[in-house]
């Protein structure tokens, strides 16, 4: 059955965004999964998967500098963009909906600094 | 609860709340409150006390909307980390179609991604087989009750203030007494009137009669002739100032929105060639609607929607002029939810606070009015709605040509975007000069066109 869910389709393996690319959307999975991926040495080294309702490209709304890593998609996926200027537009607003997005940042702030200290 | 030691009247460890009315502003407000009394590290209680069976088909289990989510709504959602589940969404909506006496052109989605989505608000309409099909305002509901919201049916029929509270009772018998008491109840006459009497200097909106029903057309046919698209008209009929039939599963949905719409006017609209092109010849448009109704819809925002203890949301308070009356629900709820949790519960803090929110609304649709009378000169002009659709197709042939009149059409329908926005980029000079020159194109064209008509018959004779 052909999924109704929103966003714009990924085929298995598509790349969403590439490493070293100027960006500055944020990207809302809505179906599916997506592997996080650092290219910057020799070999790609898997970062992270992330699923349904978790975000990624956060730091292109923030900085103005290139994507940090390069995100694939797992299986087909669906992916909604949300706009830099929109999401200014909106929290400029309402403030709160910046909260999750914090707590996330500040999760994976967290996860990274555990895995450097298990190194 | 009131704090003695510093009379201020704010929620604290323990506080209840009664939410009346189950539909999105009803659930937007719970659903956040929730998370911004977590958050800040507060205890506190919410009763939904909804009427309707959402899981229903047909009226018990409709909120009477047209049933779309806009795209702005759909962005704010997704970064809250809530995404609508397959199973409610009827149809991604990925273009517009616009028709017009004089023609018809796709305005494509800019980002040629679905963002915008059909829905029904209970589980269909009257007499729906499909049980696949869940209802928006009920995943809604869930989502609170899964936050930890006790949902309550019944029918308030009774509320009284109290020196510490307001005091509740439903058809059903429960009375109980809430520390808070959110008004989610639309535009429901019976249940504003309580509001009126807890709420002394609140005023309830007015209001206009619109019309919705719903075709049968089968998931096949309506991808045929629909697709993910969803058809706007802006034809030169009397009271109408909009009409969109949107597709959804097997269902297509009409809207009708202008100013108190009657059965004539439905019948004059659907039989407009433009509207009768764009469903099947064979289709019989009477026996394939299996429900109708004639809702109420704002036409201005309620005057004081506040006092102590007392909050009205979403239609009852102010909402968006003609469209995206869910995201205005989304607005105004969130907002009395931060007023209540973070700033108090007394009728000053929710003037500071809450207010000016309802106000921003209220200003912003003043312009939509303006907007829409523009479109009344628009929609009685055939020239002008040439010039139009010439500068429609224009843009949306050419793939790096700047989408002036695509993007204000675009966030008009789709009530994505302020009327305030709208109107700004109407200033902008290069807008002016493009409808002027595809309107004068036109009419030199259509003149040229009668010259040769002329010519040719002096020719013949």
């Amino acid at each position: 059955m052909k999924s109704k869910k929103l966003g714009r389709p990924y085929k298995d393996g598509e790349v969403v965004i590439k490493q070293g690319d100027p960006g500055d959307c944020l990207y809302v999975i809505q179906e599916g999964k997506v592997e996080v991926i650092d290219e910057s040495g020799e070999t790609e080294i898997k970062l992270a998967e992330l699923g349904e309702t978790e975000f990624f490209g956060e730091m292109g709304l923030f900085e103005k500098d290139v994507r940090s890593c390069t995100i694939k998609a797992m299986g087909d996926a669906k992916i909604m963009t949300i706009d830099k200027r929109n999401f200014y537009k909106t929290i400029q607003k309402d403030p709160s909906l910046a909260y999750r997005l914090l707590e996330k940042m500040s999760n994976r702030l967290r996860e990274t600094n555990k895995k450097l200290r298990d190194r | 609860m009131k704090d003695e030691s510093t009379g201020t009247l704010e929620l604290k460890d323990g506080s209840n709340i009664a939410v009346i009315g189950g539909g999105p502003a009803g659930s937007f407000f719970t659903y956040f409150a929730l998370d911004f009394a977590e958050r800040y590290g507060l205890d506190i209680d919410i009763d939904i006390i909804e009427a309707k069976d959402f899981n229903c088909t047909g009226p018990p289990g409709c909120n009477r909307c047209g049933g779309i989510v806009s795209e702005s709504l759909i962005q704010s959602l997704s970064a809250e980390g809530i995404v609508l589940p397959s199973n409610v969404i009827s149809r991604g909506i990925e273009s517009y179609t616009l028709h017009l006496e004089q023609g018809t052109t796709v305005i494509e989605t800019p980002l040629h991604e679905q963002r915008i989505a059909s829905m029904f608000r209970g589980s269909g309409p009257l007499g729906s087989e499909d049980t696949e099909q869940l209802s928006f305002d009920n995943y809604l509901l869930e989502l609170c009750k899964e936050r930890g919201a006790k949902t309550i049916s019944g029918r308030v029929i009774e509320a009284e203030r109290e020196t510490d509270g307001i005091s509740i009772k439903t058809k059903e018998g429960l009375e109980k007494k809430y520390d808070l008491v959110i008004g989610a109840i639309g535009l429901n006459a019976r249940t504003l009137k309580l509001f009126e009497n807890i709420c002394p200097s609140f005023k309830p909106p007015k209001t206009t009669k619109t019309h919705i029903c719903e075709f049968y057309l089968g998931e096949e046919r309506v991808d045929e002739y629909f697709g993910d698209s969803m058809h706007v008209f802006l034809l030169n009929l009397p009271n109408i100032k909009f009409g969109a039939l949107i597709p959804k599963g097997p269902y297509v949905t009409l809207v009708l929105l202008g100013s108190n719409i009657n059965k004539e006017i439905v019948s004059a609209f659907l039989n407009a060639k433009p509207v009768k092109e764009c469903f099947p010849e064979d289709l019989d448009l009477k026996s394939a609607m299996p429900c109708q109704c004639y809702p109420s819809i704002n036409m201005d925002g309620a005057k004081s929607a506040y006092g102590d203890r007392v909050i009205l949301i979403g239609d009852s308070a102010s909402s968006k002029l003609y469209k995206n009356g869910i995201g205005a629900a989304y607005i105004t709820a969130k907002a009395a939810a931060k007023t209540a949790i973070f700033e108090g519960i007394s009728e000053s803090d929710l003037k500071r606070h809450y207010q000016p929110v309802c106000h921003d609304l209220d200003r912003d649709n003043l312009v939509g009015k303006l907007i829409f009378i523009t479109t009344t000169v628009i929609q009685k002009s055939a020239i002008l709605k040439k010039g139009l659709l010439s500068m429609v197709i224009n843009e949306q042939s050419k793939a790096n040509h700047k989408r002036l009149m695509s993007s204000i059409l675009w966030d008009t329908f789709t009530g994505s975007a302020t009327y305030t926005d709208i109107l700004r980029r109407t200033l902008n000079p290069l807008f002016s000069i493009n409808l002027i020159g595809h309107t004068l194109k036109t009419l030199l064209t259509r003149t040229n066109n009668k010259k040769n008509e002329k010519q040719k018959v002096r020719t013949t004779i």
